[in-house]
């Protein structure tokens, strides 16, 4: 029976056999009906030592070709400090469980404080959870709490210029839980806001959701909406990127009551889609309508500075049914990578990133206008990192020359827009290299 | 180790920096000139620390944590087994941490193989047709596959079908889930012995019903004996079965959830495939389905070619989107590991050595600790606290005693069907010396209780921080450094 993850000779199956009182390992599924008993064999491939399944990992490796990544799209290519995978790798912190014994979690509890604590500093607001799934999940559950704390009102608005994964997945979240959802069209790359009063003077509308940057990388002016909301008695959600709320206007500033969206621009690889986390901050008032672990500070029994877990009376485990959601775990490990980032990047590097992306955004975008083969998609609207440029070249074959030679294009929006993604990692020998070899 | 309670902001001083980053010069600052109105009025008060700051910090707080690495963790229903090193080491490979899921598929064969690969080996383990991988974690899973169950009721037009049956004795995340996927919850009655109520149930059956959510064995780690009778009763009702996959563990290499008419299910890679726990997260809950639900997964899907490629597509008839792409697939590389690590040759003791393992605790624990349920359990028990309740020592304090042992606690107080709950998972990868010592210290603790039982009952005196305040934590929530110095300058 032995293997290195199973430690059991022999003798000792036959020691605690004889403990239980039964003559063999069989006896121990004694209750299982015969008819349910597995006789065959799985259909895996047989046992790897550490060698084989090295080079198993390494082949697989192959057939993918990390590139350099010109596209966004939610995603962003921006560094990742050397120092947190370290960190990260001290098994006291990514083989704990969820700290249900806060006497032996300090460790966890406390970096998940200083998460909320960040977290809050980036969107202004007065509370952050410990971190959801995703930033689409995160933006359902915001969703969901703007349902539970509008009385009687069961519509939410959102603005088709949220990105079309978070749309898709607050649509399916809403259609079994049984929101009405209704998509505020866009004019001009923007939320038509005029749209929006009309819906919100129908007087059903429990809260809106708006993006910033929006899924064309522009910052809309939401001047007066929060006003608008609230007069109709309606919340406002902000479904937001973190790593641009150090520089950008933030939710709170715009007066929301929820901001909402991915942390995986907080420093996070790739990882070819997860995992990042789901972030969720809202104002004081709406915290006991919030899904997820929180962490409190507290102290102990000889008045020590100590954290724990707390407002559990919302969660599934405690309330069941009449639970805010069926959410019981985090995604820990990436708050502590979130945390650690923004402790590395801190006050200045926050800001100094972004201004190097925005930047080379405009340099490429330039580029691009100045080549002739392109006209901006949305004239005069201001943008950060991200921006659309529209073209009657292939961008299907441009994409694909790109990629024969290491490069991650822009994302191919259909009708001739195709939209850009710049960090802080692209050199201006780099942009200049995705021009040449577009225009070629 | 000395006391160490400074949190990341408390180190900051202005004008220190942890990071550098390249000079560029592009000619043009664009930045300063974006229009005022949509930037930041007022900077974040973010942390102004060095490397070394941050880097002796969090090693700091990693000495105020307890994981399976550094001791034995009987937490039940949570499967705290140990996470293979090699594990973290593959799922770190550049060649898949620096792709983007948005990639040209051409650049993603490896990806999207390993995602296939692991997809078939789980429908292999669980006996059913096809899985996605896509939900983040258990309770996510179970969201998605109630979501399956109504999608199936209603592309058969049954739209009446808004009821999901759960037991009495179910993981709090079951009726939640239920809510959450928009279908009411009837509670089913747990016999004394913890199991379904068969003759409780049969009544409950009617057309309204979308499905049944179980585990088994069920969460006092117990075989439901009559699980095909259920089967049986609920498929001619016309409902789906759900099987919850926390207590998956046991199973492995004895039974499959398909072979007893589950429908649906998900897996906790975290749990039965080893992933780490991460302190919550990021875990991972796939959901597998039997071939008739399969057109109902969530999207997006991989499948594969004629050719031996692989793609992304999404299906019309999908419930739709559950993520943003293709779920955790850092973790899901972990768990393909560890599957491959142990071969079908080895993957077939976990189960049963997981089982021996509780039932010799449960059998050399008894003659101190209250044991509701006789029998032979499966990879988990629970005990109805000490036996001798003349003491006033509860379950809690118990557990607060074994943090000063060296121990994790048991999972306590869950699951609601005794006053005491104290429910003790060992799983397969604990060796019979690390079950006695733990045996040996639960019979000292239990003899403290009756010599001594104040020194149980304030407990832990060991440990960093003692007994928290957390009354006073939920009464007057501080969740933020900010908040924190205002509440202290009061």
């Amino acid at each position: 029976m032995s293997n290195k993850f199973i430690p059991h000779t022999e003798e000792d199956i036959r020691v605690m056999l004889d403990k239980i009182g039964v003559d063999t390992i069989d006896d121990l599924y004694s209750d299982v009906p015969a008819e349910v008993v597995y006789k065959e064999e799985y259909d895996v491939p047989s046992a790897m030592s550490e060698i084989e399944l090295r080079k198993h990992f390494e082949t697989l490796g192959k057939k993918n070709k990390p590139l350099t990544i010109f596209a966004g799209g939610g995603v962003y290519d921006h560094y990742s400090p050397s120092v947190i995978n370290h960190l990260l790798a001290r098994s006291e912190f990514y083989t704990a469980y969820t700290p249900y014994q806060p006497e032996i979690s300090q460790g966890t509890l406390q970096y998940i404080f200083e998460y909320q604590s960040i977290i809050s500093e980036l969107t202004g607001m007065e509370a952050t959870n410990a971190s959801m799934y995703d930033g689409a999940t995160a933006t359902a559950e915001a969703m969901f709490m703007m349902v539970a704390s509008a009385k009687k009102r069961n519509r939410v608005l959102i603005s088709s210029t949220v990105a079309d994964r978070v749309v898709e997945v607050v649509k399916t979240y809403a259609k079994f839980h049984g929101v009405d959802i209704t998509i505020i069209p866009e004019k001009n790359g923007i939320t038509d806001l005029d749209a929006m009063k009309e819906e919100l003077a129908k007087g059903d509308v429990a809260g809106v959701i708006l993006p910033s940057p929006n899924k064309y990388g522009i910052l809309e002016d939401y001047t007066g909406v929060a006003d608008c909301m609230h007069a109709e008695k309606a919340y406002m959600a902000i479904n937001a990127d973190p790593s641009a709320l150090a520089v950008i206007r933030t939710p709170a500033e715009w007066g929301a009551d929820i901001a909402c969206g991915d942390g995986q621009s907080l420093g996070m690889p790739l990882n070819f889609g997860g995992p990042y986390l789901g972030y969720i901050s809202c104002a004081k008032g709406m915290l006991r309508k919030m899904p997820g672990r929180v962490v409190g500070a507290t102290k102990d029994a000889d008045g020590k500075r100590a954290y724990v877990l707390t407002l559990q009376a919302r969660e599934q485990h405690i309330r069941r049914e009449k639970a805010t959601s069926n959410i019981c775990s985090n995604q820990s490990l990436m708050a502590l990578y979130a945390t650690i980032y923004v402790a590395l990047m801190g006050k200045q590097g926050m800001k100094e990133l972004n201004r190097i992306a925005c930047d080379g955004a405009h340099y490429l975008y330039s580029k691009l206008i100045e080549s002739g083969k392109f006209t901006p998609a949305y004239p005069g609207l201001p943008f950060l990192k991200e921006f659309v440029v529209k073209t009657d070249l292939d961008i299907e074959a441009i994409n694909s020359r790109l990629l024969d030679n290491g490069i991650m294009g822009g994302i191919n929006l259909g009708e001739g827009k195709v939209a850009f993604a710049v960090t802080e990692k692209r050199t201006k020998e780099e942009i200049d290299n995705l021009v040449t070899l577009m225009l070629s | 180790m000395k006391y160490y309670d400074k949190l990341i902001f408390e180190l900051s001083r202005p004008g220190r920096k942890g990071y550098e980053l390249p000079a560029t010069d592009f000619g043009h600052d664009a930045f300063a000139e974006m229009p005022a109105t949509l930037m930041r009025e007022k900077d974040a008060d973010l942390p102004e620390v060095s490397e070394l700051d941050v880097v002796r910090h969090y090693t700091n707080l990693s000495n105020k944590n307890f994981g399976v690495d550094t001791g034995f963790y009987p937490l039940g229903s949570c499967t705290m087994k140990y996470n293979p090193k090699i594990n973290e080491e593959l799922a770190a490979l550049p060649a898949f941490t620096q792709i983007h899921p948005l990639q040209d598929e051409k650049s993603i064969q490896g990806a999207l193989e390993l995602y296939w690969n692991l997809q078939h080996a789980l429908s292999n383990i669980a006996g059913l047709y096809e899985f996605t991988l896509n939900p983040y974690a258990g309770a996510h899973g179970e969201l998605t596959g109630l979501m399956v169950m109504r999608q199936y009721h209603i592309a058969n037009g049954d739209l009446k079908r808004t009821k999901v049956i759960v037991p009495d004795s179910a993981h709090g995340t079951n009726p939640a889930s239920a809510m959450v996927a928009g279908l009411q919850v009837v509670e089913v009655k747990s016999k004394p012995n913890g199991s379904i109520d068969v003759e409780d149930l049969k009544p409950l059956l009617d057309d309204t019903v979308a499905g049944i959510m179980m585990t088994n064995p069920n969460t006092l780690g117990m075989f439901e004996t009559e699980i095909m009778e259920i089967a049986k009763l609920v498929h001619e009702a016309g409902g789906l079965l759900y099987y919850d996959g926390a207590n998956l563990n046991p199973l492995l290499g004895k039974v499959r959830p398909g072979d007893m008419g589950f429908d649906i299910m998900h897996i906790n890679l975290h749990k039965t495939f080893s992933t780490p726990h991460g302190g919550g997260g990021p875990g991972s809950g796939p959901v597998g389905v039997v071939e008739k639900l399969a057109k109902f997964l969530p999207n997006p899907r991989v499948k594969k070619n004629s050719d031996g490629s692989f793609t992304i597509t999404t299906d019309e008839d999908s419930l739709g989107s559950i993520s943003t792409f293709l779920g955790n697939f850092g973790v899901m590389m972990k768990a393909y590991a560890y599957i491959l690590t142990l071969g079908k040759e080895n993957l077939k003791n976990v189960g049963p050595m997981a089982t021996l393992n509780a039932n010799y605790i449960k059998e050399s624990l008894k003659d101190d600790y209250l044991l509701p349920i006789e029998g032979v359990c499966k990879h988990e028990f629970v005990f109805d606290g000490l036996k001798d309740k003349s003491t006033g020592v509860t379950t809690l304090n118990v557990a607060k005693r074994l943090l000063d042992y060296g121990f994790h606690a048991p999972t306590i107080y869950f699951p609601l069907l005794f006053h005491e709950s104290m429910m003790i998972e060992p799983t397969e990868t604990e060796a019979l010396e690390t079950l006695d010592e733990f045996i040996e210290v639960m019979h000292k603790v239990a003899a403290e209780a009756k010599e001594n039982p104040d020194l149980v009952k304030d407990a832990p005196v060991t440990t960093l921080v003692r007994k928290l305040d957390e009354t006073g934590a939920a009464k007057n929530p501080i969740l933020t450094y900010r908040h924190l110095v205002s509440e202290d300058n009061k």
